[in-house]
């Protein structure tokens, strides 16, 4: 209350003396000469700033990102509020018209300390946190943490539980990319796409609904098993919904795919190098995109996935639409494994009867686990020092490295551009900030 | 030339299936739920997963199932479930007397115990991540994931519930019905 | 009709047609924003607005209503006078291009001669009004948007003129009443028969021209926010919004008027005839919107300088030959 008032009382001194700029550093202790350069060439248009107006804009970002523009050039800050960046992203661009000269993204916006909530919490009850991280592919997330301390501990989990998570992951697999697909066309100025897509995952979202209970931020696996087991009624639904979305594809094709107008738009832009892939550590259908057949089911196998059938979809243009082509195409193996699990799913326990408790104990050690989630390789390293809470978790996002590349391969792009390079990166912020 | 003729032209067939494709979104009829007129029907209800409530006894409806062990909140993740136990009753001075008397004859004396049922059980929604750690661990299957779909407020406050009141509501307005799912408000 | 008060009867019919005029337009507004919404909402096969009035028919008029009572915001910064001119720009020249458009055989406005280059002279007007939207907002996507439509309209109005001068050329008159009286009733003795290039390409400019997806680049939404009227708040906002819809009509009256058969019709030839086949292309329009993502910005000027401008050309040299022959 005392510490509103005083600023109150400064505001107001400020309006009567003649040198804002003096009050203005004097208030927030900022130099005046600093003050003075950020009115001339901050925050301000390229239209001329009429002398006296103060401009008290820029954080520490934009000031530090300014120091290397030029007079020609404008700076440009994109969101955290933008219809591009999906949710809190906010990028800088240094502009030289509608060419992107520089452009650097700024994180944080929804950083919730994920992984300091793990050291305060047991390994049963960091499993909620898991569904938030990318709500997208939840399930994926699921599977990263109970993959890992299934590790740490030695934990068993039953033949039918592992087939379950395949089915129940790779659908939620395509609702990701489906989502994706959406919201990719929306920035690209396509408005209809999204309602289709989201026709079809709504189908995905009923089926997940039946075992998980909930349509978005999963929590369904758990150490050693799943909570609830696939009923009759849910196999029927998956059984019905695969053929289904085959049928629905080659509409998504007609519209979208072969339109020419998105042909234009994406190919040859964001040319992402294999190299560059690799300097990054991009993985995902990014990766795949530029032509590596790297994918964590089969790079490092684990569950059921050896057992199962499926092809890795690559594409060697990359560029946007390789990276759209290696989704959709992901879309349909995920269909294929969703059908065999569904013949191989045998019967038996869905969560081992010795599965540990929500006090359970972890043995010393540690552990890294990885497992292919939509947007690439979903890692958590895990260090335990014997007690009940981890003493240490590090989760590996993919959308991380993957927004990475943006500041090198957006350079010389349109800033219509940027904003297909986004969207063919398949970010979701939350699991960037973490 | 002739070639860059013949990609426009596809490339403007291509646009033509496109119209074509919304053209028959465009007749069929809409897939979409329209709320207060529709609602999703009930059986895709039921496997919803809204918050946490608790179970009646199968003879008494309106006492929870509940031992008041506490499980439920300690292994809760986000603490947004409050047990407090019911304290032994006060005897009266006529059981004080044949305590006394009992025990001067020395024989076993039976204190009157607290009931095994909590005497407040609160719910912090807000806080509530809908993990099920809680119906997981209970031991005597006393909570349940209600079917609460059509949930608003104003204020925090209408998130915290009062999981005993809300189950007497139940038993109330359902008379021997209490273990499915009720409908309505907390 | 004698006019009262003494007024010319020109000047009277101009007034009324006027008054007219201002009626259409925002009725117009009204409904076309109500059918772009339904039309939508029945591609994404969903319902559409329903809840004001039957079918949410009283949606816009309750859209209309809130703009009205919303605060007008100038943003610090910007240029005050230009700021709150530039709707006004933009809305202005709505009535002068409505004024030679022959809606039936006696209703028109203002019979004239040069019409057709009246609308094409006032109808770039419009332009301007973005221009100064986007300067005068002081924010950098407005001025983006600006740019963006300045550079759209100055390359889509070329081959639009071509496109249109193919006709006048064929009947040797800019009167639009004389195109329109030119044509038979039946489809295959409209002008989009003999010019069909010419139509389409038309039809491709008054896209660009009035900021339509896929050229919807001043204001695309998800790359400028909002583009040049990212700032403007309230009615400013609904200012430009009616006159975008108001420049629909308009071109799509003037393609009636050019290219199919204007009032004619197999039966019954008429104000009605004109107005089914405006709303017509208006539906083709909002059609095209909700299907195609946008072009790019240099993508959009290509189409216009690589493509439309040559084909425009041609199209005028071989009409031209055929009318000498």
């Amino acid at each position: 209350m005392r510490q509103k008032y005083r600023i109150r009382l400064n505001v107001t001194t400020l309006q009567t003396l003649p040198q804002p700029e003096v009050c203005i550093a004097l208030l927030f202790e900022i130099a005046p000469n600093q003050i003075q350069r950020l009115s001339t060439q901050g925050l301000a248009m390229t239209s001329s700033v009429s002398p006296g107006r103060l401009y008290l804009g820029g954080d520490f970002y934009t000031n530090h990102f300014e120091k290397g523009s030029s007079p020609d050039t404008m700076i440009l800050n994109m969101g955290p509020q933008h219809p591009a960046t999906h949710g809190v992203l906010r990028i800088i661009f240094e502009l030289e018209g509608e060419y992107i000269l520089r452009t650097e993204p700024v994180l944080g916006y929804l950083h919730r300390m994920h992984e300091k909530m793990g050291e305060e919490q047991t390994y049963y009850q960091y499993m909620p946190n898991m569904g938030r991280v990318d709500y997208l592919h939840a399930l994926a997330w699921n599977w990263a943490w109970a993959g890992a301390v299934e590790k740490l501990g030695g934990i068993e989990v039953p033949r039918r539980a592992e087939f379950i998570r395949v089915i129940t992951c790779e659908l939620n697999r395509i609702s990701s990319h489906l989502l994706w697909w959406g919201a990719f066309l929306l920035d690209l100025g396509a408005f209809t796409p999204i309602m289709y897509g989201f026709d079809d995952r709504e189908r995905i979202l009923d089926i997940l609904q039946r075992p998980t209970g909930s349509r978005l931020t999963y929590s369904y696996y758990r150490l050693g098993g799943v909570a609830a087991d696939l009923d009759d009624t849910a196999l029927d639904m998956i059984r019905d919904f695969v053929p289904y979305l085959r049928s629905r594809l080659p509409m998504y094709r007609d519209l979208v795919t072969d339109n020419m107008i998105l042909r234009h738009r994406l190919e040859g832009v964001g040319h992402i190098s294999v190299d560059m892939c690799r300097r990054y550590g991009a993985t995902g259908p990014t990766l795949r995109g530029s032509g590596v057949a790297y994918d964590v089911r089969r790079a490092e196998p684990y569950s059921v996935y050896p057992e199962l059938d499926f092809s890795i979809p690559t594409d060697h243009e990359c560029d946007g639409m390789a990276r759209y082509n290696v989704r959709m195409a992901e879309i349909e193996q995920s269909l294929n494994i969703i059908e065999q699990a569904l013949d191989m799913l045998p019967t038996g326990e869905f969560w081992a009867k010795n599965a540990p408790k929500p006090k359970w104990k972890a043995p010393k050690g540690e552990v890294v686990f990885a497992v292919e989630g939509a947007r690439g390789k979903i890692g958590v390293h895990l260090v335990s020092d014997g007690s009940a809470k981890p003493y240490r978790v590090k989760l590996r996002a993919p959308g991380f490295s993957n927004l990475s590349l943006l500041a090198e391969v957006a350079r010389g792009t349109l800033l219509a551009d940027a904003v297909a390079i986004l969207g063919s990166l398949d970010l979701v912020i939350p699991e960037i900030d973490r | 030339m002739i070639r860059e003729f013949g990609k426009a032209l596809q490339g403007l067939w291509s646009l033509a299936i496109g119209l074509g494709v919304t053209f028959r979104a465009f007749v069929r009829p809409q897939v979409t739920v329209h709320y207060p007129r529709a609602t999703v029907d009930d059986a895709n209800l039921r496997t919803y997963h809204g918050h946490v409530e608790l179970i009646g006894k199968d003879d008494a409806p309106e006492v929870p199932r509940c031992i008041s062990c506490g499980m439920c909140a300690m292994n809760c993740p986000s603490a947004c479930l409050a047990v407090v136990k019911q304290k032994a009753p006060k005897p009266t001075p006529e059981q004080t007397k044949a305590m006394e008397e009992a025990e001067a004859r020395g024989e076993k004396v039976k204190k009157p115990t607290a009931p095994k049922d909590p005497a407040r059980f609160t719910y912090d929604f807000s806080l509530c991540s809908l993990c099920g750690t809680c119906v997981e661990s209970c031991p005597v299957d006393s909570l349940r994931f209600s079917t609460e779909l059509y949930q608003a407020g104003f204020d925090r406050n209408d998130f915290h519930f009062d999981l005993l009141a809300r189950l007497r509501g139940q038993a109330e307005s359902r008379p021997g019905e209490a273990s499915t799912p009720a409908q309505g408000g907390q | 009709m004698n006019p009262p008060f003494g007024i010319p009867p020109e000047l009277f019919t101009i007034l009324l047609a006027l008054g007219l005029l201002a009626g259409f337009v925002g009725l117009n507004g009204l409904v076309l924003v109500y059918l772009e919404r339904k039309v939508a909402g029945h591609i994404q096969r969903r319902p559409g607005p329903f809840e004001v009035g039957p079918h949410g028919i009283l949606q816009p008029l309750a859209d209309a209503l809130k703009l009205v009572g919303k605060q007008l915001i100038t943003p610090r910064g910007a240029d005050k006078w230009l700021f709150w001119t530039a709707p006004i720009i933009s809305f202005a020249p709505v009535f002068v291009l409505f004024l030679p458009i022959p809606f039936g055989p006696v209703l028109t406005a203002m019979e004239m001669d040069l019409g057709l280059l009246l609308i094409l002279a006032f109808a770039g007007i419009n332009v301007l009004a973005l221009c100064l939207a986007g300067w005068s907002s002081e924010n950098k996507w407005s001025l983006l948007g600006a740019a963006r439509a300045v550079a759209q309209s100055v390359a889509y109005e070329i081959p639009l003129l071509l496109a249109v001068l193919a006709i006048a050329f064929q009947f040797g008159s800019l009167n639009l009443s004389t195109i329109v009286s030119g044509q038979g009733a039946w489809p295959w003795q409209w002008n989009i028969m003999v010019q069909p290039v010419a139509f389409f390409i038309y039809f491709v400019c008054a896209l660009a021209e009035t900021n339509r997806a896929p050229f919807d680049l001043p204001e695309a939404e998800s790359e400028l926010t909002a583009g040049f009227h990212t700032e403007y708040s309230g009615m400013g906002f609904g200012i430009f919004f009616l006159a975008e819809y108001a420049n629909m009509i308009v071109v799509c009256a003037v393609a009636t008027a050019l290219f199919l058969g204007g009032w004619n019709g197999p039966a019954a030839p008429g104000v009605w005839w004109f107005l089914v086949k405006v709303y017509l292309l208006l539906l083709v329009m909002m059609w095209f919107r909700w299907t195609y993502p946008r072009v790019r910005f240099d993508q959009l000027l290509n189409l216009s300088w690589k493509w439309l401008l040559p084909l425009a050309l041609i199209n005028l040299l071989v009409t031209l030959v055929l009318v000498k022959i």
